[in-house]
């Protein structure tokens, strides 16, 4: 970085997306660097999708999506010389996540013609090492769950701890053309550049909660990310489109956007409190804040942890016969009564645990709860099948079981056996374990390097030791 | 006696985080906001009886600038558990739109 980009009074960090994988466009990028992007940065993870990736440490993006959107960034941020930081990679931000994403972008260079230093940071943890802190007393749980067990760390299949910016502001100093980033706040990895070039602690950390789902906090989020430039006490948030808009109240609502309190947001080493910042538009498109506020906090990075369990089957069946629909509720507990006595006599000895469950769509599926005496009956019902069982074969099994009564169960017995409407065959579809986050903790540290190991992969370097070597 | 569906523009739900649920009620104007913003309605029972959620853990939280009021409760259970019915919590808000706010 250039002596006057040190010294400038703003810093900008180009957001492209929310999403790594979830498209870029070359324009929207070309236009963030000729307006003075200083880095592009952006998170590539979420628990959102729930605990099967961190669970299983794959991605939900596949690598083709992966790979567009970095050919597009690492060749535009390459040819401007600005850093590309990329957080949570591989949704969970695994160890695994983190080398997944290293290959494409290896990939990616050798297609570009491109030889970048590249900074991987990983932030997965061992149960082992955390069983010692929570011995330790630097684990502390955050409601609804209570103080982790040794059981409960070690039962975890991946267990990652939420990183900080430091370790991106330390790669970057030592030369890294991209960082690839374990899990991370979704701030912190937006962040990073602007704490390490001199803008204020607050903004800088606002402005990264505002553009961290990059076009969220426009007024239309379809159309592509932002660049934020932070000063010493304020930022600007700007859309990368010409035809987008940063609004006063498009701004300020993406503070309410999946937090749970839209005033105060604990980060890797302090508290971002927002409760008297001003949002104000400083032409139709960029809105300026000021007035948000940050408290430095002893080190804490939060944990997540998640795990398989049990094996679920399902089965599905439509049904329009009038006088079932005219008794949901009543068909709906005689046909659980009936399959479950089924599975259990069928079972009996084998099983040590199964759980059924009918979700009636059309009824009441989407709540589980009980409907109005007086609702009229709908048209047409689906009925879902969830069988849940220890193992994936046995789950099958249990459904084979339930497949008869599922299929003929009459409303009342002694009439002719109906058919209700099957759309598959097999009728049975086996759909997999349930997987379970397990941890709401956080851990103490003695500062955003502890639990971190960065690891460097420099191209330029491998391809000078190649060519030696010939 | 005003349902609370009637008097916001705009509910929504959404998962913050595996183990919470938060609640956006975007109320119509600036004086219904007023109006409801304290509503004994809104309590902490309320969230209990149609969420199973701790009442001592519920948070009401009024965003003035916006006439808006979250409510984040904790889950009853968490995200992608095995009876689980609305992985992003996005349909929770419907059981809200019928409460007599008063």
């Amino acid at each position: 970085m250039t002596q006057a980009q040190r010294v400038a009074a703003e810093i900008s960090v180009l957001v492209p997306t929310g999403m790594l994988g979830a498209g870029v466009k070359r324009e929207h990028i070309r236009y963030g660097i000729a307006n003075g992007a200083h880095a592009i940065a952006a998170d590539s993870g979420s628990t959102d999708s729930g605990p099967s990736y961190l669970a299983r440490g794959v991605s939900k993006m596949n690598r083709e999506s992966i790979k567009r959107d970095l050919e597009v960034l690492m060749d535009e941020a390459f040819r401007a010389r600005i850093p590309l930081l990329i957080g949570t990679c591989g949704t969970s931000g695994t160890d695994s996540g983190v080398d997944w994403t290293r290959d494409i972008a290896i990939e990616v260079a050798a297609d570009l013609g491109i030889e970048p230093k590249i900074a991987c940071l990983y932030s997965e943890q061992s149960p082992a090492d955390l069983v010692l802190k929570n011995q330790q007393g630097k684990i502390t749980p955050l409601p609804p769950l209570g103080p982790a067990t040794d059981t409960l760390l070690e039962s975890c299949e991946h267990i990652v701890a939420l990183m900080g910016p430091e370790p991106y502001i330390a790669a970057v100093q030592a030369g890294a053309d991209i960082v690839l980033g374990g899990r991370t706040t979704d701030t912190a990895v937006l962040a990073a550049i602007p704490l390490l070039l001199g803008a204020g602690a607050a903004p800088s950390w606002h402005a990264a909660k505002v553009a961290e789902c990059g076009g969220q906090c426009t007024v239309n989020p379809r159309m592509g990310g932002v660049l934020m430039r932070v000063g010493k006490d304020s930022f600007d948030i700007e859309p990368l489109s010409l035809e987008n808009q940063c609004s006063p109240q498009s701004v300020s609502a993406h503070m309410l956007y999946e937090s749970s309190d839209p005033y105060r947001l604990t980060e890797p080493g302090g508290v971002l409190e927002v409760l008297n910042a001003d949002y104000r538009a400083l032409n139709d498109r960029v809105t300026r804040v000021t007035g948000s506020k940050w408290q430095p906090m002893p080190y804490t990075m939060k944990l997540e942890g998640a795990r398989g369990g049990d094996f679920q089957t399902i089965m599905f069946i439509g049904i329009e016969d009038p006088q079932v629909l005219a008794h949901l509720n009543e068909f709906h507990d005689i046909m659980l009564r009936t399959l479950t006595e089924r599975v259990e006599a069928t079972f009996a000895g084998e099983a040590s645990s199964f759980d059924l469950s009918l979700r009636l769509y059309g009824w009441n599926g989407t709540s589980g709860r009980p409907v109005p005496a007086s609702t009229p009956p709908p048209r047409d019902v689906g009925i879902m099948l969830v069988v849940t069982a220890p193992t994936q074969d046995l789950a099958n099994r249990m459904a084979k079981a339930c497949n008869p009564y599922f299929f003929h169960m009459p409303l009342r017995p002694g009439i002719e056996l109906p058919s209700y409407a099957f759309p598959f065959s097999p009728a049975e579809i086996p759909r997999g374990q349930v997987y379970e986050f397990l941890l709401n903790h956080v851990v103490h540290t003695r500062d955003g390097f502890e639990l971190i190991r960065t690891e460097w992969t420099d191209l330029a370097l491998a391809a000078h030791q190649k060519t030696e070597h010939v | 006696m005003s349902k609370l569906g009637e008097v916001c523009r705009h509910i929504r739900s959404k998962n913050a985080g595996p183990f919470w649920v938060t609640i956006d009620l975007f109320f119509a104007d600036e004086q219904l906001f007023r109006r409801y913003r304290d509503a004994p309605a809104l309590g902490p029972e309320l969230f209990e009886r149609l969420f199973g959620a701790d009442p001592r853990l519920v948070r009401r939280l009024p965003v003035d600038d916006l006439q808006v009021v979250k409510i984040s409760f904790p889950r009853a259970q968490p995200q992608g558990w095995r009876g689980e019915r609305d992985m992003h919590a996005g349909q929770q808000y419907v059981r809200l739109l019928d409460v007599e706010i008063g």
